[in-house]
């Protein structure tokens, strides 16, 4: 199997699902000749030309809205936020209409779309690059929300959620595009929206976790093991909705102390959403609070205090330790 | 008549003043002093000097992503031509324009090297932040503007935005909102030709963007961008119509970006290096040094002492830079301006940091 990383692994997934299916369409800013920021599109222009893969001119709220018709009418659209940051000008256009069309037509009409997006920090960039603001789609009804860790993980949800008969927002961790490599088989691969799964098995603490925010998680997993003797069981959620609360709950009822890390802002972040679920269908098997490492309630700061801003391996150790110790 | 011509108030026309020789058209030429005429040049070399000193900074990891202005200095015309009262709300290739303003250097610097002091602001400037979500400022200087109408005052609020931000509604509505309240707002479209990799043909079908101005019944004008007393007199005459009440302008100003959109953007994937050069030999700053040379005003021994100077400015505010960033790496001021006073949850969130930064020690 080639080894890839989630920026090869993406591009193989609208490739071939392109290659496919002729009503998989890709549409949004500089992700033609350009191949996009960050090449995820690179290469899809010359193979399938100008009427699949649309250099659109700068208008968020019309990509989605755009997105949106071409749905209805039975097409598949994909299109890209250049930023999540940027995304916002869209949100009226899924929230108003992509998420409720469904409802509101009673079934008539489905919005088979794909919106996707880099988002989370850590890559030194300006304003408006950095930010992890997923709950603001996962708190709309009618929308799936997703995020992948790795490259192949991140090529078999998009192309679940390409095939999804409801709109997905589609997350992609930039700090993760190029960090590493992984095997990702040419076959086909899917990944059912709404799973989660197991990425570290371990009998003391759950950590649950998702997107960019994995690789400090998993390190500090590691760390534990080495150092402290701590067995953590590590969930990756990979969808933020619908919520997988199965997986989690199973893990906490065995290991009866949890910790959330997430990079998005504390308050009504998905780790309260997450807690809540442990609360409502664990609580009896608790032994210590659960603890949320997250990023602070403020706009994410410039690059020189980025760091200090997430939730890297030491202050995951530390709640990890803490809750133990409790 | 069932169909007939409907006459609408307003063309679009096309101002250009000095030519890419540096022959000055006498019948338009604003006739600024000698002193405006060498601090305009001034202040184009030293943002020219400063975006390749800041080029360097980058590739040499020193500071991070930014958005290169090279080939666009002739906006410090449309500075130039508003007064200190006048507000100014800014993309993010506006820097020139906002040295003109009075933004330290050193801040300019500090932003870009990720230190959020680079925000921080001199007194009095009536100058927004930069804004980076394309389009999305253009808004405010119609509140500004109303806000002057409002209190009396004979100002306007100019916005600057790109060909790009052309495309988003907000654009619309923000000449829309102008039109319909006749409020003192400049809009300077600085068409840099490229929104990243899209040409200006594929991000509008129309001939220019100054006509989008007909819609909204609006003064519109196209200038050559490149040339800065055309600049000047275009933002002059439409700051003067609004502060007389005349109501909004649409100026475009045909450019272009020499430089990649930003240092993390690779241009020679989507542009000719033809089409580049073309533009090189209409460099803004050539042209303006011809006129002022054939003018008199300078010579090889004047330049040699403007660009020495510009180099000592530039490297006394590399050293302000590197002093203050290093005095300044308090992460807890992540939590200063979250708002006005603190709220209990971020004081929480901060002895937290605080604690963990102690026990870093």
């Amino acid at each position: 199997m080639p080894k890839m990383n989630m920026v090869q692994a993406l591009n193989m997934a609208l490739r071939q699902e392109m290659e496919k299916d002729d009503r998989v369409i890709l549409l949004g800013e500089d992700i033609g000749v350009d191949g996009g920021v960050f090449r995820v599109t690179d290469g899809l222009l010359d193979k399938f030309g100008p009427q699949r893969v649309l250099d659109t001119p700068l208008a968020e709220s019309t990509i989605a809205g755009c997105s949106i018709g071409m749905a209805v009418y039975g097409l598949r659209p994909v299109c890209e936020m250049q930023f999540s940051g940027f995304s916002y000008y869209a949100f009226h256009q899924m929230e108003a209409h992509a998420s409720r069309i469904r409802s509101r037509s009673r079934g008539r009409y489905g919005v088979p779309m794909v919106l996707r997006a880099p988002y989370g920090g850590g890559v030194r960039a300006l304003e408006h690059h950095s930010e992890s603001r997923e709950v603001y789609w996962a708190h709309t009804p009618g929308l799936k929300m997703v995020i992948p860790s790795t490259p192949r993980l991140a090529r078999a949800l998009l192309v679940s959620a390409i095939r999804d008969p409801d709109p997905v927002i589609f997350y992609e961790p930039k700090a993760i595009y190029r960090a590493f490599r992984e095997e990702v088989p040419e076959e086909e691969e899917t990944f059912p929206i709404g799973k989660s799964r197991v990425a570290r098995e371990g009998g003391n603490i759950t950590l649950i976790s998702y997107g960019a925010s994995l690789m400090p998680t998993l390190e500090a997993a590691s760390e534990l093991s080495e150092k402290d003797g701590v067995e953590c069981e590590v969930i990756d959620l990979l969808s933020l909705s619908p919520l997988d609360d199965k997986l989690f709950v199973e893990s906490v009822k065995k290991t009866g102390r949890a910790v959330v890390v997430h990079e998005a802002h504390a308050t009504y972040g998905a780790g309260a959403e997450i807690i809540a679920r442990i609360v409502e269908k664990a609580l009896l098997y608790l032994e210590a609070p659960v603890r949320r490492t997250t990023g602070f309630d403020v706009v994410i700061p410039l690059y020189q205090r980025e760091q200090d801003y997430l939730p890297g391996v030491a202050r995951i150790k530390r709640a990890v330790l803490e809750t133990l110790a409790f | 008549m069932p169909i007939q011509e409907i006459d609408l108030p307003h063309r679009i026309t096309y101002l250009s003043i000095l030519d890419r020789e540096g022959q000055v058209d006498e019948a338009l030429d604003p006739r600024l002093s000698e002193e405006l005429l060498l601090k305009l040049y001034r202040a184009m070399v030293l943002a020219r000097r400063f975006d390749e000193r800041m080029l360097i900074l980058q590739r040499q990891g020193k500071i991070g992503t930014f958005a290169p202005v090279k080939g666009q200095e002739a906006q410090i015309g449309a500075a130039a031509a508003l007064e200190p009262n006048d507000w100014i709300t800014p993309s993010f290739r506006e820097t020139p324009v906002e040295m003109w303003r009075g933004k330290p250097m050193e801040n300019i610097l500090l932003y870009f090297s990720g230190y959020n002091e680079g925000g921080d602001m001199p007194e009095g400037l009536n100058l927004l932040p930069v804004s980076v979500p394309v389009g999305s400022q253009m808004s405010h200087a119609v509140g500004i503007a109303f806000g002057l109408r409002y209190r009396g005052q004979k100002s306007v609020a100019a916005t600057f935005f790109g060909d790009g931000a052309t495309s988003q509604g907000d654009f619309h509505e923000a000449m829309n909102f102008a039109s319909v309240y006749q409020l003192p707002v400049v809009f300077i479209c600085q068409n840099n030709h490229w929104a990243i990799s899209l040409p200006r043909s594929r991000q509008t079908n129309s001939a220019t963007l100054a006509q989008k101005a007909i819609a909204y019944d609006m003064q519109g004008i196209q200038v050559d961008g490149n040339d800065i007393l055309a600049v000047y007199s275009a933002v002059k005459e439409a700051a003067e119509r609004g502060r007389a009440g005349g109501g909004p302008t649409l100026i475009e100003m045909v450019t272009y970006r020499l430089s990649m959109h930003t240092t993390a953007d690779d241009p020679k994937k989507y542009r000719s290096e033809q089409e580049v050069a073309e533009w090189e030999s209409r460099d803004p700053i050539t042209r303006f040094e011809k006129y002022l040379t054939q003018r008199g005003m300078l010579d090889e021994q004047k330049i040699r002492s403007i660009t020495q100077e510009i180099k000592a400015e530039i490297s006394l505010a590399e050293q302000r830079w590197e002093e203050i960033a290093a005095k300044r790496i308090d992460p807890l001021d992540m939590f200063e301006h979250a708002y006005a006073e603190i709220t209990p949850t971020l004081h929480d969130q901060r002895e937290m940091l605080r604690k963990e930064l102690e026990e870093k020690k």
